[in-house]
């Protein structure tokens, strides 16, 4: 009789837990829709990068240890978003949120860093409105910004519901799709970091 | 239906029935892997190691490891149960992308080549009216 | 007036000025705020707005939103179709020393304000709306993979024809044509705020439209039934499938596009601009890219009505399923290699233009196949030429046509001539209404009685479709002929000694019969509606093959009280032979509460994209409530509840004998 609810039980949480991969599944198709999103802007910094109307170009604006250093800050912050998952799996609350915290400083610390970066061009004039190649550039980048904000956000948000629910399904399916979303921002990042700014210091 | 309260529950079920549950090995494998491919590349770069094209090559190759790198430990995929419709999606979307971007590249480089003719061949289309 | 310039600071662009002024504008938004006005009073007298409120706009359930996306659809028809009377008007008259009834600007605008609100707001809407009512009864699910999402859709596609609506009232429209090709669609040719209206119009609807193709994709793959494995699932679904996977990969090159386009246009950036370093071809690339999926998009669920319509009208089963679906993904991976086709002329080189010529001629061989098939389902079937089978085989007809021309036009040195002629106005206007608009005809009156539990009427549908087919070709044939001549598309004036008028009064007369076709289905629907009593058709009116005719009439909102056990293809005209029809037990059913949040989401980005046109800054910041309401509702667990096996039973016992 027991083993018989158990097996019943166990139906129920395959059931549950198929519908959740229903939602990760949903959450995933989304992520291929961003990253064709991304690939337009690619398509459209590749076609303009040489359009610098006068201005300056990338080689002369990046500063590539400046970007090696948000590189790896990005880098670490996913993998500390991985450890964040994997103290959700085993359930342990406080390492959860204290790793989510780790991850949130580090994306905070890209998030300044290439504002800052962006504060620095456009004082020095060159703007989005300077030529074909900085809109594209500011555009590209600053999408992957966004991105990270409203990454930022979410983590936020997070931490508040693991704080308040505690680690139950709902959480760890959220959870795993936070972490889907972080590692996928990560993932565009080697891209931005390849094309436009290694590519972009080879132009010169 | 039944809410799980205990995630120990869920957690055996989790790692009995879902493959793509993380593990720490894996994460390690591809946060060290991704950080020396960055730094390849940087250093490749910085140091102008190899001729241009040369490293156009090697960098796009280098990022296209990392992207396979940070896909497989910490995006997990290729490890969900069959139909693996996360990597077919994923796949139609590189399909997608490689139309896209390389489809764009080339009409567009193709038509510059054709109404916006560089320096070098402006000077020479001048001589040869020149010449006649 | 003082005080209005005194809060020009604070309204942005926004002033008394932009409020129309001459008789025609005027009457058009009149029209635009009398209609609501009108709409307000009725539900007001009839105390219908708690009714509305909890029945429809808090709705999360996918067939109530689909009527809706059809209501809307049909509403904004009304619109495109009072646009092309004046249009045809004006072409048939403005000749030589007279200038017709519109100004050159207005022509333009009522132009760009047809094509945009004809694809995105009619043709996108009925789509989605079938899609909405068909897709889960036909996989056997209870509801759709993401509800909330589902709802929120819609709402965004609501906002998006709002706000292209609001555009006849305040401040004036895109003069640019229907895909606003820069630089004409930049600030500098372009400084009203129409182009800006164009573009948050459809970006909202289009972030709606990804949103829901998103939905409908996890939807097939993940919620049919047990036992309906892919290559037993209708044809319909099989399209459906097809088209969405298209949406969830074209419309974000949409998305970026129109951004791009806004930032030119408001952060002073060089996408587009002819200056600056810009580059305006990368956008005729860009909108292309998506706007040539976009049409398949449209016509892929047309084709899976048919497939349905041919074979339930035929008595037979569809012929040659597999390589129906063989074609479909043809055509879905094709769709993405042609989009070049759409500028030929632009000055890319004979390897370009080749290759876009040759893949634009391929794409018609899949098209060809399911063509042959649906003949072949027609050869020797008993054939019932009821008027969804009428639009079929109009619709075989004209497509054919149109594709011929469209096959034609592949070769591009004769698209060089044909460019921008009305020849091609007269070949998309055979694919998109002799294609996507039959088939969801077909596919309204096919279904129809299955929601409403009474048929159309007969008779006044085929008054319809005679004046649909008829004005139709004496619509566009002329066209054709325009166009070899030399008539290009959107000319609101031309001289007299070009020997044009003729056709053109032909084609307007064409236009008002269309116009008469649409009258009669209004008719149709009102007596049907009259007449219902008589004309109850049961369940299964059709004796049709899939499992949506299964169910009780009207569906109950939880479709399925048992789910039925698949086994093969047309599961249910088998069920109805062998008089077995399987089905599992009676289980507890979860369902979506009804929330206002989706629909509250879709007014705050309304506010927010008319705030932007407008620049009025702190507006835009109210409209970022979106993302607050998106947070609020992440947080609430209690969205769902449950019907008890039992009350299961008895609810579905009273469905059963059409107590509900």
């Amino acid at each position: 009789m027991a083993a018989e609810i158990e097996i019943h039980n166990t139906n129920r949480l395959i059931e549950s837990y198929d519908r959740d991969a229903t939602t990760i599944l949903g959450f995933w198709v989304y992520l291929m829709t961003d990253c064709v999103l991304f690939a337009s802007l690619f398509a459209v910094f590749a076609v303009l990068r040489n359009n610098t109307f006068g201005g300056p170009s990338g080689a002369t604006l990046f500063s590539l240890p400046y970007v090696l250093a948000e590189t790896f800050s990005l880098l670490t912050s996913s993998f500390t978003c991985g450890l964040a998952v994997l103290s959700a799996q085993r359930g342990n609350k406080k390492h959860t949120i204290f790793w989510f915290g780790v991850t949130f400083l580090l994306g905070l610390i890209f998030l300044i860093m290439e504002i800052s970066e962006f504060h620095k061009f456009v004082k020095m004039g060159d703007s989005w409105q300077r030529s074909g190649f900085l809109s594209s550039y500011f555009t590209l980048v600053g999408t992957h910004g966004l991105h990270i904000t409203i990454g930022l956000i979410w983590i936020a948000v997070m931490c508040v519901y693991v704080y308040k629910r505690g680690i139950g399904q709902t959480t760890l399916k959220r959870i795993r799709m936070l972490s889907l979303f972080w590692h996928f921002l990560d993932v565009v990042w080697i891209f931005i970091f390849t094309v436009v700014y290694l590519f972009g210091a080879l132009h010169a | 239906m039944n809410k799980i309260k205990n995630s120990q529950t869920y957690d055996v079920l989790v790692s009995r029935h879902n493959p793509e549950s993380a593990s720490l090995r894996g994460y390690i494998i591809g946060f060290l892997g991704s950080i020396a491919l960055t730094l390849i590349a940087y250093l490749l770069t910085y140091y102008h190691a190899a001729g241009r094209d040369v490293l156009f090559g090697l960098l796009a190759a280098l990022a296209l490891t990392q992207f396979a790198v940070q896909l497989i430990y910490f995006l997990h995929v290729g490890k969900e149960f069959s139909p693996r419709l996360k990597l077919i999606v994923m796949s139609c979307m590189i399909i997608v992308v490689c139309i896209l971007v390389g489809g764009s590249l080339w009409i567009m480089s193709n038509l510059n080549g054709r109404v916006m003719p560089s320096t070098k061949q402006m000077t020479r289309y001048m001589n040869d009216q020149d010449n006649l | 007036m003082s005080l209005f310039n005194n809060l020009a600071g604070i309204l942005g662009k926004l002033s008394l000025k932009q409020f129309p002024h001459d008789p025609l504008t005027m009457f058009g938004a009149g029209l635009i705020v009398l209609v609501p006005i009108v709409i307000i009073a009725i539900l007001t007298v009839t105390k219908r707005w708690r009714w509305l409120y909890r029945e429809w706009l808090t709705t999360q359930d996918p067939k109530r939103i689909g009527i809706m996306y059809i209501i809307v659809a049909i509403a904004m028809g009304l619109r495109g179709l009072s646009d092309v009377l004046l249009i045809r008007t004006q072409q048939a008259i403005s000749v030589g020393s007279s200038q017709g009834i519109l100004s050159a600007s207005h022509f333009q605008q009522i132009v760009s304000a047809h094509g945009t609100i004809m694809i995105f707001f009619v043709a996108m809407g009925l789509m989605f709306g079938i899609i909405n009512l068909i897709v889960p009864l036909q996989i056997g699910a209870r509801d759709v993979a993401f509800p909330f999402l589902n709802a929120t859709s819609f709402w965004l596609f609501f906002s998006g024809m709002v706000l292209i609506n609001l555009s006849l009232v305040i401040g004036d429209f895109s003069a640019a044509g229907w895909l606003a090709y820069p630089p004409l669609s930049e600030l500098k040719y372009s400084p009203t705020v129409g182009v800006d209206y164009w573009i948050w119009s459809l970006e909202i609807a289009g972030v709606g439209s990804l949103l829901a193709g998103i939905n409908f994709l996890v939807t097939i793959l993940k919620m049919r039934v047990k036992g309906m494995s892919l290559m037993k699932m209708p044809m319909f679904c099989w399209s459906v499938l097809g088209s969405m996977f298209l949406v969830a990969f074209a419309f974000p090159i949409l998305t970026v596009a129109l951004t791009l386009l806004a930032f030119d246009r408001d952060l002073g950036t060089h996408f587009f601009t002819s200056g600056g370093g810009g580059n305006m071809m990368m956008y005729v690339n860009l909108i292309w890219a998506w706007g040539h999926p976009e049409v398949y998009i449209l016509v892929l669920p047309a084709f899976g009505v048919f497939s349905e319509v041919v074979s339930a009208f035929s008595r037979k089963k569809l012929f040659g399923y597999t390589s129906m679906v063989w074609a479909i993904w043809a055509i879905v991976f094709l769709s993405f290699i042609v989009w070049l086709h759409h500028f030929f002329t632009m000055g890319a080189g004979s390897n370009v233009n080749a290759f876009f010529g040759i893949m634009t001629m391929i794409i018609a061989v899949p098209t060809g196949v399911k063509l042959f098939n649906w003949l072949f389902t027609m050869y020797r079937g008993k054939l019932d030429l009821k008027t969804p089978l009428l639009w079929f085989i109009a619709f075989a007809v004209v497509f054919t046509i149109g594709g011929m021309a469209g096959v034609l036009m592949a070769v591009p040195p004769i698209d060089f001539q044909l460019h921008n002629s009305l020849f091609l106005v007269a070949h998309f206007h055979m694919m998109i209404v002799g294609g996507v608009v039959f088939g969801y005809f077909a596919g309204i009156t096919y279904w129809f009685p299955k929601f409403f539990g009474f048929k159309l009427n007969e008779r006044l549908g085929r008054y319809a479709f005679w004046c649909w087919l008829i004005g139709f070709l004496l619509a566009f044939i002329p066209l054709y002929i325009l166009g070899f001549m030399g008539a290009t598309r959107r000319l609101n004036h031309y001289s007299a000694s070009l020997g044009w008028q003729p056709l053109f009064v032909v084609a307007g007369i064409g236009a008002v019969v269309i116009a008469v076709g649409v009258g009669f289905q209004f008719l149709q629907l009102i007596f049907s509606i009259l007449q219902r009593h008589q004309n109850t058709s049961g369940d299964d009116p059709w004796d049709a093959r899939s499992l949506e005719w299964s169910l009780p009439t009207p569906v109950p909102f939880y479709n399925y009280a048992r789910l039925p056990a698949v086994t093969e293809r047309d599961a249910f005209w088998i069920a109805k032979r062998t008089h077995q029809i399987d089905t599992r037990e009676y289980e507890p059913i979860e369902l979506p509460r009804n929330t206002p949040l989706s629909m509250i989401i879709g007014v705050s980005i309304l506010i927010f994209a008319f705030a932007i046109v407008w620049h009025i800054w702190w507006l835009a910041a109210v409209g970022l409530l979106a993302a607050v309401v998106i947070i609020i509702r992440s947080m609430d667990e209690n969205t769902t509840y449950t019907i008890s096996a039992n009350e299961v039973m008895k609810l579905d016992k009273l469905y059963r004998e059409g107590e509900v």
